[in-house]
């Protein structure tokens, strides 16, 4: 029997029990949702995570200033910050794989510029920050060592800053106020973009370390050389673990701690924070894969018992098919592509579930929509094997029936 | 040369309770171009004899010539092509096929034949047409008379163009106005060309054959050859009599 026409009895016989066969391709449909789902969902968070790699910088650790206990009494954290720009040199002289160790602190304060003001995040930053952000100007320059050295009175403004400061000016060597002091613009960054988190990084401005600490910042961190955390970067991703537990060593060294003193800084691997992402986006992955085998496997069952009632019921059918010189295999056939047809519409209900479900996801994770046309492919396939595999042995039943048999029952 | 040849032939089932012989070793000729009705009481095997004939299933014993072909050297798939190309089923119970219409009842033995789809189609009208029921090709079974609903198993049984017409009990369902119709369209069929075997337990229907091969506890009691009334002859006299 042509394919055509085999597809077609089978479509008549699908609609003509438009209940049951939905029923039937329930399990169908919630399978390959799910399979969809979790596709879009695993490559949503490892894009997040690659995203937020790129946004922060590859390869980075952060060390925070952290507990400080003086005479017994535990300080709350940031206090007084433990940790200074020496402490970023001496990591950067001395630690091996790490390409740049850059102090920053950061603030709040308004911008004025002629009549315009913005309050906007203050970076107060050394040149190794480029380095480690990943992130460079996109007009004017970076901070000379020498600026940086004599904490220069100079500024680097965020996009979002110059936009709202300058319009279409260009802001390169005006004149800001942060402060009531005068900065001289030196440069724009490039844009970066939402953070990890949701934040615009390009709604900020940038200035040399000790501009920042005694004119902008506040003098807790003039007083000493202490600053809010550094970023370290390291060559390769493999450094990081060996590499922080050698900062911490150092550190402790340098901070004169005891044998049964805590740490009085904290630090992380960032790029371990955004592979626990992943994992646990893997493992919300894992669980809807076994959601999708579980349903896939019922949905299957189901189509084998509905094509078994089925194949009962249309027992007389099949004996005239055969008298009337259907083979076996036709038969075999016939009941196969109906099997195979009812799974693969339950595949496609459930795609567009799936893919419904996948942008619910997105939307609210505030992912990008990732709902690749590979895996809908894979999923309609998948759900057409399940028909086949499922749809084989009452397809043989009714192929093995005896046409006289067959044309006797009622 | 005969068209059908059987030698012996035997359908004997093995049950738990015993052994049944349904067909006791019977030799017929059946030639081409006649009409013959098959009849006998309950049990007597003519079933048995119509399955054998029409390939549906296999003697226990004796040997069966169709056409020439010796059809115990076919394997499923050549008894499918055979039943396909040379036989022609008519049932009781019609068997048709109930979400598709006339149509398509009409087609399926030609979708099993590998006949492309405009082709089908022609075929399809044209044999309704030859049973009468043009206006009627897209009707599902439900919506057809009884009488109708034989006539479209009629026109599906014919569509291949079979050299053998196999009838059991093809008017048990039927009024006898309406078996008389369906009588007149097997003789005109038969004076076409077509080789039709019916089995019957009405005598009245049995008149209408030109042969009657009568059985008994499986085996052939009589066999003769009589003059065939002429159903359309009792048509007309029935129709007259209603009119009067
Ligand atoms: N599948 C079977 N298994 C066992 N015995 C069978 C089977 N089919 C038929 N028989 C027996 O074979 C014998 C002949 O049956 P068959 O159906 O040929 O009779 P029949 O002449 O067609 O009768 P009827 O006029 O009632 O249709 C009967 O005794 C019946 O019980
Ligand atoms: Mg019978």
């Amino acid at each position: 029997m042509p394919l055509i026409e085999a597809f077609r009895s089978a479509l008549s016989a699908i609609t003509a029990n438009a209940l049951r066969s939905g029923l039937t391709m329930l399990g169908i449909v919630i399978g390959v949702a799910a399979v969809i789902a979790m596709v879009a969902i695993g490559s949503g968070a490892r894009n997040l995570v690659d995203q937020q790699i790129r946004s922060l910088g590859a390869n980075l650790a952060v060390i925070t200033p952290g507990n400080v206990t003086q005479g017994g009494a535990r300080l709350g954290a940031g206090a007084a910050s433990t940790l200074t720009d020496e402490d970023a040199l001496a990591i950067k002289r001395e630690i091996e794989g790490v390409t740049a160790a850059a102090p920053f602190v950061r603030g709040q304060a308004q911008v004025v510029q002629g009549a315009q003001n913005w309050s906007t995040g203050v970076f107060a930053i050394d040149e190794d920050w480029f380095v480690a952000r990943e992130w460079s100007v996109a007009q004017g320059r970076e901070f000379d060592p020498d600026e940086i050295r004599r904490g220069e009175i100079v500024v680097l403004l965020g996009q979002t800053v110059a936009r709202n400061l300058f319009g279409d000016e260009d802001p390169v060597d005006k004149t800001v106020r942060v402060r009531n002091v005068p900065f001289r613009v030196i440069g724009v960054m490039a844009p970066k973009g939402q953070s990890a988190f949701g934040q615009d990084q390009d709604d900020a401005i940038f200035v040399p370390l000790d501009a920042g600490r005694r004119r902008v910042i506040g003098r807790n961190y003039a007083k000493d050389r202490s600053v809010g955390s550094v970023f370290v970067k390291f060559e390769r991703e493999e450094d990081i673990a060996p590499g922080i537990q050698r900062i911490e060593a150092l550190l402790r060294q340098r901070h004169r701690l005891g044998a049964d003193q805590e740490n009085d800084f904290a630090t992380r691997n960032l790029t371990e924070i955004a592979n626990t992402a992943a994992a646990s986006a893997n493992t919300l992955s894992w669980l809807l894969a076994a959601v999708a085998a579980v349903s896939l496997m019922v949905g299957g069952i189901g189509i084998m018992n509905i094509m078994l009632v089925s194949v009962t019921e249309r027992t007389r059918e099949i004996g005239l098919r055969l008298a009337v010189g259907a083979r076996p295999r036709d038969i075999l056939g016939q009941f196969l592509i109906e099997a195979t047809t009812l799974a693969t519409l339950g595949g496609a209900v459930g795609v567009a579930i799936g893919v419904g479900a996948a942008y619910a996801v997105a939307n609210m994770a505030g992912w990008p929509s990732l709902v690749s046309p590979e895996a809908i492919a894979v999923a309609v396939l998948f759900s057409g094997l399940v028909g086949v595999f499922f749809g084989f042995y009452p397809a043989r039943r009714a192929a093995a029936l005896d046409p006289i048999e067959a044309l006797r029952r009622e | 040369m005969a068209l059908i040849e059987i030698r012996d032939l035997a359908r004997a089932y093995e049950l738990d309770s015993g052994r049944v012989v349904a067909l006791d070793g019977v030799s017929l000729d059946i030639d081409e171009g006649d009409m013959v009705a098959v009849m006998g009481p309950s049990g007597s095997g003519k079933s048995t004899l119509m399955n054998l004939l029409g390939c549906l299933d296999r003697p226990t014993g004796g040997l069966y010539r169709l056409a020439g072909v010796p059809v115990e050297t076919l394997d499923k798939d050549g008894l499918a092509a055979l039943r396909n190309r040379r036989i022609g089923f008519v049932f009781q119970q019609f068997n048709l096929l109930p979400r598709t219409d006339a149509l398509g009842n009409v087609e399926l033995p030609m979708i099993y034949a590998g006949v492309d789809r405009r082709t089908r189609r022609e075929k399809a009208l044209r044999a309704l047409a030859r049973v009468g029921l043009s206006e009627r090709a897209h009707h599902r079974p439900t919506q057809l008379s009884g009488g109708q609903q034989q006539r479209v198993a009629i026109a599906r049984a014919l569509v291949n163009d079979p050299s053998l017409l196999l009838a059991d009990e093809p008017t048990g369902a039927l009024d006898s106005r309406t078996a008389l119709e369906i009588l007149a369209l097997f003789q005109e069929l038969n004076r076409e060309g077509v080789t039709l075997v019916l089995v019957t337990h009405d005598a009245d229907v049995g008149r209408h054959a030109r042969r009657v091969v009568r059985f008994r506890d499986g085996r052939i009691v009589e066999d003769r050859r009589q003059e065939p009334l002429d159903a359309r002859v009792a048509l007309e006299a029935m129709t007259r009599e209603t009119a009067a």
